[in-house]
């Protein structure tokens, strides 16, 4: 009652801040600048915080809080065009969205997708700032009480999703996540600073890989080159079934889903230091869980799209809860966010603490602003999807080239430097690969994603409870043991018994054919040597870094273990057994007109034209030599094109004050940009 | 009204500047032009905030009024921006680079990534902040101005890492004897509040605006007893109380307070050089080498102008504290004590971090 009391006049005031006409017309402003950037994959919210930062120095508070909002708030909105319709998860957000977007799109179905991932986006928003609006008020001794020991079991449960999205042999899952892992720990190791997988000749991978290049790496490479190669458009039969208000009724038949993915959402949210990296996953395999067909998974089940898009929304409101109350950015976005506020008006908003006490207005400003934000982006983003969604009906051989530009853009964006798109180009063949031989590519993803909080919070947790141990033994026990601790892990056991048992079921590649041994086995060795050799070179770190050796020899070491069973069935399994799944045998990919390596070419042709003459001349000569030859396209048509396709870049990239990745002769010359 | 206010508030900005053009350097014309600000972080960072302050400041002071844009170039630890920025010379005086302590520190200890030298860049500009070390309610009380009663008790603190910042709280902490065990791999000294919130960790410090922005409160609230501030430094480079904490002792009065630790030696002169570098002189923007001397002035004029405005103690109040913000020679003078160390003060670091924290930068 006594917080009743404080909410309602603030939540009034906060209200009648929100209700004037020019705040609102700044939060649509933001909004249509977000929507703008968010359909960009990769750049996501900290590019578009960083254009509007310089205009908030002694901004109107509300108007400067409403622009920055629209922006941030549909971000994950609108980077669902992107994962659904080419299968590009435009930020960790919509990584679970691709599973089943993509194919509902393959099916013609890209609108029906599209707006169910709106309408639920839209929902999660809304019930996220509901529960906020209350939550906020009591939500302190909850955050404080996620110590170590929690936010570990919580990267665990994220982590036992592989068991649901392992794929027919659970081994191959595993093996992936453990790979995924390992290449998550390339670099300087955060706690003892030794360097693993690289030399500080390689300054590049000493920061370790990017998580936008692994996920496009991952999940969009493999895709495009198997469209390109089978030269169709994305929609079977260039046809388009289901239009924008199946989708809305799907979210409907499926509001309670929606519900609890959303609250999922906004739980794992509040939880600063794990971020959204394992949201989406925990809502995707909630989904599978609850859902009575599995079949459908992987191949375009609508429920898919809906679980993991109702979290990502909620997720965004969790978050606001220890970047206002604590002043811990929960997101790279929310960290600009804490910044630019303290540049409002007289500078007197300090996100932290005092904001409950002496904001509650502003904070709830905040709320509902954000909750309005995701209503007005997602109403603008379904009236649109009918009209995008026919791009899956185009010859994606016209589509393909503006992906390779776009994902190199995006890739380059990570950390500017030229090797980006090296890394880009390598993580691609990799996904090409675990795509092909029916390893789970989500299950790498989400070893990668979660190998640095395993390691971080397993280190951390470890010496502080060795600390306590060594006060006394039952002090020990009660901070590895509390009990929130004990309920997720029994939450953790359940699910991948469950996930064990369904996985089978689940293909997300698809019912793929089984061949000879020779290319699975040659694979499977690489894999295994790539393992020892990380494996050597982490028992090369002396032993006092024990922090910096321990994860990889483990993971490392399990992975390696799977691979030898792997092997050894390998080994005694006859030709045509499943566990030789092989795309080039028998489908689509074997009956493509066009070969691998000839089509991986030509992005191979772009990055190294890029590595001679930058990226703006190189992809002149790319786009025209690929429609030219190709695509067959008339030589108007090419010029056209092309023109559109660099007028386009250079406009978003000027715009948002980006650079391009240079070559060798803008180090011999200087020339004006965009060719610098 | 209020975005009349914001319209209004740009176009007196504008007059303003256009009047007070800075006749000494009346060559030097921005106008039409864009100034890069380079930053060697992500958009994230302190830094990133500073740097976003200053921003429209001088883009009012300078003459023509330039766009200032603040470019972010992370990497390794922010060596990459700062080699990146060692290529660069001379052009039409449009690129700044913005340095930080934890660009200095690299350049101390001899970072094998470092390709960058100070001495070559021409500094303009340079801010400072201060430190503020708390402890725990229970082990507080046993604080008396001096550590003794603290030696015998085990403190775990959260921890960026040993090279970084965190050095100087660390040493401070050997050098009065305590046991304090880092936990390191957290990101932001908010996490590390966070980390002592929970009750995981014992003792903590932050940056000035860190302290004021949230641990004050915990202070108010009785679960944190503030235990010394890093000091600053006076005109003569004595290390005097923290005027931003006028009523906590420094950690050279603890120091002198505590047996055993000492206010002079090798140890002493390594703990200020470090804390020179990273606290009174964090942050430094500079000029690529080969700047002409009629450039340097004109922003140098420019930082002078920022500095003078009448409303500049209250809106930098987040961003500098009441911590002095240099401009041409005081910058220079910063910026050679941030970046200078004796060999032997280097080496004792050097010794240290490997001895206890196993840190090799070889």
């Amino acid at each position: 009652m006594e917080i009743l009391a404080t909410a309602l006049p603030a939540l009034g005031e906060a209200w009648g801040l929100i209700l004037q006409p020019i705040v609102l017309g700044y939060l649509a402003l933001g909004v249509v600048m977000g929507l703008a950037v968010g359909v960009f994959p990769g750049l996501g919210g900290i590019a578009g915080l960083s254009l509007l930062l310089p205009f908030m120095f002694g901004m109107d508070p509300i108007l400067g809080l409403a622009l920055m909002i629209g922006m941030v708030a549909v971000v994950p909105t609108s980077d669902t065009f992107a994962s659904v319709l080419m299968g590009i998860p435009g930020s960790s957000a919509s990584q679970a969205t691709v599973l089943d977007g993509f194919p509902m799109a393959k099916k013609g179905e890209a609108a029906r997708a599209l707006s169910a991932a709106f309408a639920a986006s839209l929902f999660g928003g809304l019930v996220g700032a509901t529960f906020l609006t209350l939550f906020i008020l009591v939500a302190r001794p909850l955050v404080l009480a996620f110590g170590l020991p929690e936010m570990l079991m919580m990267t665990i449960l994220g982590l036992s999703m592989v068991a649901v999205l392992a794929g027919r042999f659970a081994l191959k899952g595993l093996a992936a996540a453990g790979l995924g892992l390992m290449i998550g720990t390339i670099g300087i190791a955060d706690a003892g600073g030794s360097l693993r997988m690289t030399t500080y000749d390689i300054p590049y991978l000493t920061d370790g890989l990017q998580l936008v290049i692994v996920g496009l790496g991952v999940f969009a490479v493999p895709e495009i080159i198997s469209l390109l190669r089978q030269d169709r458009s994305i929609a079977q039969g260039a046809s388009l079934g289901g239009g924008w208000l199946d989708g809305v009724r799907d979210w409907f038949a499926n509001i309670f889903l929606s519900v609890r993915c959303s609250i999922i959402g906004v739980i794992v949210g509040v939880i600063p230091g794990l971020g959204g990296s394992v949201v989406d996953w925990i809502a995707y395999g909630h989904t599978v869980q609850t859902t009575k067909d599995k079949s459908n998974f992987g191949k375009g089940e609508v429920r898919g799209v809906i679980g993991p898009e109702s979290s990502n929304n909620a997720k965004e409101g969790g978050g606001l809860v220890p970047t206002l109350l604590f002043g811990i950015p929960g997101s790279g976005s929310m960290a600009i966010f804490i910044g630019a506020v303290a540049l409002l008006g007289t500078g007197d908003i300090e996100v932290g603490p005092g904001m409950l006490k002496d904001n509650l207005d502003i904070t709830y400003s905040i709320v509902w602003l954000l909750a309005l934000a995701n209503v007005l982006g997602t109403v603008l983003c379904i009236a649109a999807s009918g009209g995008i969604a026919k791009l899956t009906t185009i010859r994606f051989t016209y589509l393909a080239p503006f992906l390779f530009m776009l994902i190199s853009f995006a890739a380059f964006q990570s950390g500017q430097n030229f090797e980006d798109l090296l890394a880009l180009f390598a993580i691609g063949l990799i996904g090409i690969f675990l795509r092909r031989f029916d390893w789970s590519r989500p299950a790498f993803l989400i070893g990668f994603v979660l190998s640095n909080p395993v390691e971080k919070f397993t280190n951390q947790a470890f010496q502080i409870a060795s600390f306590r141990f060594r006060k006394s033994f039952e002090e020990g026990i009660d901070y590895i043991f509390s009990p929130i601790v004990i309920v997720l892990i029994i939450i953790t056991v359940v699910s991948v018994v469950l996930g064990l048992r369904q996985a089978k079921l689940i293909m997300a590649e698809g019912d793929v054919q089984a061949g000879t041994k020779r290319a699975p086995l040659i694979f499977l060795l690489v894999i295994m040597g790539y393992l020892t050799v990380a494996l050597v070179n982490a028992s090369l770190i002396p032993n006092y870094n024990m922090t910096d050796k321990i994860v990889p020899l483990v993971i490392g070491g399990l992975s390696m273990a799977c691979c030898l069973v792997l092997l050894v069935q390998m080994i005694r399994r006859p030709e045509g057994d499943a566990i030789f799944a092989d795309k080039e045998v028998a489908g689509e990919d074997a009956d493509a007109p066009y070969g691998l390596w000839q089509t991986l070419a030509w992005f191979a042709a772009l990055i190294a034209a890029t590595a001679l003459v930058g990226f703006i001349l190189a992809l002149l000569g790319f786009l025209i030599a690929f429609l030219r030859v190709r695509a067959g396209a008339s030589w108007a048509k090419t010029l056209v094109l092309t023109a559109c396709g660099i007028a386009f870049m250079c406009l978003m990239a000027g715009a948002l004050n980006r650079d391009f990745p240079p070559g060798l002769l803008q180090s011999l010359v200087d020339l004006p940009w965009p060719l610098t | 009204m209020t975005q009349t206010s914001f319209t209004r508030r740009v176009v007196v900005g504008m007059v303003a500047a256009a009047a007070m053009v800075a006749p000494a350097a009346a060559e030097v014309d921005f106008s039409g032009k864009t100034i890069e600000w380079v930053i060697p972080f992500s958009e994230t960072g302190g830094s990133a905030k500073w740097a976003n302050f200053f921003a429209p400041l001088l883009s009012e002071a300078l003459p023509g009024n330039p766009t200032v844009v603040v470019k972010f170039m992370p990497g390794a630890g922010s060596t990459k921006g700062a080699n990146w920025f060692q290529q660069q010379k001379h052009k039409d005086g449009t690129l700044i680079f913005g340095s930080s302590g934890s660009t200095q520190f690299p350049y101390l200890l001899g970072d094998p990534r470092v390709r960058y030298e100070y001495s070559d860049w021409i500094p303009i500009m340079a801010t400072g902040t201060g430190g503020v070390a708390y402890l725990n309610a229970e082990d507080g009380a046993r604080f008396d101005g001096s550590a003794d009663g603290l030696k015998d008790t085990d403190f775990i603190f959260g921890s960026q890492g040993a090279t970084g910042l965190d050095l100087v709280p660390l040493l401070a902490w050997q050098m009065l004897g305590m046991n304090v065990e880092p936990v390191f791999g957290i990101k932001g000294r908010g996490d590390g509040r966070l980390m002592f919130e929970r009750g995981e960790a014992t003792i903590d410090y932050q940056t000035s605006s860190g302290y004021l922005g949230g641990s004050a409160d915990l202070v108010a609230a009785g679960s944190a007893v503030p235990m010394m501030t890093w000091g600053a430094l006076d005109e003569n480079g004595v290390i005097v109380r923290d005027p931003t904490f006028p009523e906590l002792p420094s950690f050279k009065e603890v120091c002198e307070a505590t047996d055993g630790c000492e206010t002079s030696g090798v140890a002493w002169d390594a703990w200020k050089a470090f804390f020179i570098s990273g606290y009174p002189s964090q942050k430094i923007a500079f000029l690529p080498q080969g700047t002409p001397q009629e450039v340097v002035d004109t922003y140098v004029a420019a930082f002078e102008a920022v500095r003078s405005r009448p409303d500049f103690a209250e809106i930098s109040a987040n961003e500098v504290g009441k911590y002095p913000m240099f401009a041409g020679a005081g910058a220079t003078n910063a910026t050679k004590e941030a970046t200078t160390v004796s060999p032997e003060a280097r080496e004792y670091v050097v010794n240290w971090l490997k001895g206890a924290y196993g840190v090799s930068l070889e």
